[in-house]
């Protein structure tokens, strides 16, 4: 029934590459109606470790990545890095129910998460410029749909293997 | 190994909610010191030296793909353009001939009526390395930056006409805010008959809106909009605009005046930036404080 597969220990190298690629990503140059329709591969990278491993990378982690995030969107410095703060501790509160769900459930559960995650976001903008952008809610179902593949994608590469050399 | 497992559980240290709690009031804090006051320019300094190098790299691909089109652009085309380009060169010519004369005696009339010279504004290129990704706000990031002398409020134009105003300085890069950004206001008069005014961003992608002008305002269709030049910030005399639609609604106090922009705001690949600063007799001590202030709301 559960997907789930036991993780490294300590799985620092999985953790850091799926970061720094979701980063790479993001900061892509989207534009118009592709940048509405992105999904948050950093929310979601996030997102998932904060599920299945939290004592690693958790709100603290989430937050300090946010901080990145601003910086390179010229956002107010702490948009982000609240918004993954949120996201993780959603991931972190919600881990046990969310490993004993199978793919499709697990994005169902995600999907609400993700867009608590946007809606703060829009918020302090609202409350900061007076604007929301409702398109941008697109860029949640997309993540929520990238959430199957990326699972197994990362659970493949990061799950303990017999042979090193056997994926 | 299996027998640490449960030890390091009562070792987690602080709930999630705590840990939740003090970095949501951590953000709270920081963005509020962020929007209200400028402490946080050296953190975001700092880490922008982190951060923008890998965005620069990640926007040259499209770079090169650009430059591979250049370069297999046909020979036809090039003869083409390059006849165009003699052709407007021998046109400007003339005109920069007569500019010449004119400039030379403007100089000698300002002479004789000893007349303050008017600031000679030196500018230098720089390039759009990428334009930023959020839809509340119309800025772009050009590649020079406090290295190579750009302050903050310095004015941006292309070759038509005022394009914005740097409003952050990063070591490398600076970050221009567009006149068509919501927030950017630019002080303006009316060409045909020297009406002031201000123009703000309209908020969408290509369009500038005057705000705050009576129905009963002396302003038509195909109006030119002029930097004024009293705000001290950007040099008089600069097209910024022109107007293309004017509603008088009397419902309404105010006119909705509609302009397009002169400079080519989202198409150019290449801005200059107006390095030199008008040299203005000093303000009388009561209006340099409030100038201050608004300054410091808006750069």
């Amino acid at each position: 029934m559960s997907d789930v597969l036991p993780h490294h220990r300590n799985p620092f190298w999985p953790i850091t590459l799926s970061l720094v690629t979701a980063l790479l990503l993001n900061w892509l140059p989207w534009h118009g109606w592709l940048l509405a329709l992105r999904p948050d591969f950093v929310a979601l990278v996030l997102l998932y470790w904060s599920v299945y491993t939290p004592h690693r990378l958790g709100i603290g982690m989430a937050w300090a990545i946010g901080l990145l995030c601003d910086v390179a969107d010229a956002s107010l410095l702490g948009q982000h890095a609240l918004a993954y703060a949120v996201l993780a501790y959603g991931g972190v509160t919600l881990r046990r129910r969310i490993r004993m769900l199978d793919l499709a459930q697990q994005a169902i559960q995600g999907f609400p998460m993700l867009l608590a995650s946007y809606l703060v976001f829009g918020l302090v903008e609202w409350l900061v410029r007076g604007e929301f952008v409702w398109l941008y809610l697109l860029g949640c179902l997309t993540s929520a749909l990238l959430w199957g593949p990326m699972t197994l994608l990362l659970q493949t590469l990061s799950r303990p293997r017999a042979r090193s050399d056997v994926l | 190994m299996e027998n640490a497992q449960p030890v390091r559980f009562f070792k987690r240290g602080h709930s999630a909610t705590t840990r939740f709690v003090l970095f949501l009031s951590l953000s709270v804090l920081l963005m509020g010191v962020d929007a209200h006051f400028r402490y946080l320019e050296n953190v975001r300094y700092g880490l922008s030296v982190l951060v923008q190098p890998v965005q620069q790299l990640l926007v040259s691909p499209g770079d090169w793909l650009r430059q591979g089109r250049e370069y297999l652009y046909t020979q036809s085309s090039l003869i083409r353009n390059s006849e165009l380009l003699l052709r407007q060169h021998e046109q400007d010519k003339q005109g920069l001939l007569r500019l010449q004369s004119l400039e030379a005696e403007n100089r000698q009339l300002r002479k004789l009526a000893e007349l303050r010279q008017s600031v000679e504004y030196s500018s230098q290129l720089a390039e759009v390395v990428y334009q930023e990704k959020d839809v509340f706000r119309r800025r772009v990031f050009l590649d020079k930056g406090a290295q190579a002398g750009v302050q903050a409020g310095q004015v941006v134009m292309d070759d038509n006409g005022i394009a914005g105003q740097v409003t952050r300085v990063y070591p490398l890069l600076s970050e221009v805010t567009l006149i068509t950004d919501k927030e950017q206001a630019v002080p303006v008069s009316v060409l045909r008959n020297g009406l002031r005014t201000v123009v703000f961003g309209a908020g969408n992608v290509s369009q500038l809106s005057v705000r705050y002008l009576p129905i009963s305002s002396d302003i038509q269709k195909d109006d030119m909009l002029m930097t004024s030049g009293i705000d001290g910030v950007y040099p008089p005399g600069l097209p910024v605009a022109r107007v293309i639609r004017v509603d008088r609604d009397p419902a309404y106090p105010f006119a909705r005046i509609l302009c397009d922009p002169v400079a080519r705001v989202d198409q150019h690949k290449f801005l200059l930036i107006l390095t030199g600063q008008p040299n203005l007799p000093p303000k009388p001590e009561l209006e340099v404080e409030k100038a201050g202030k608004s300054r410091k709301k808006k750069p």
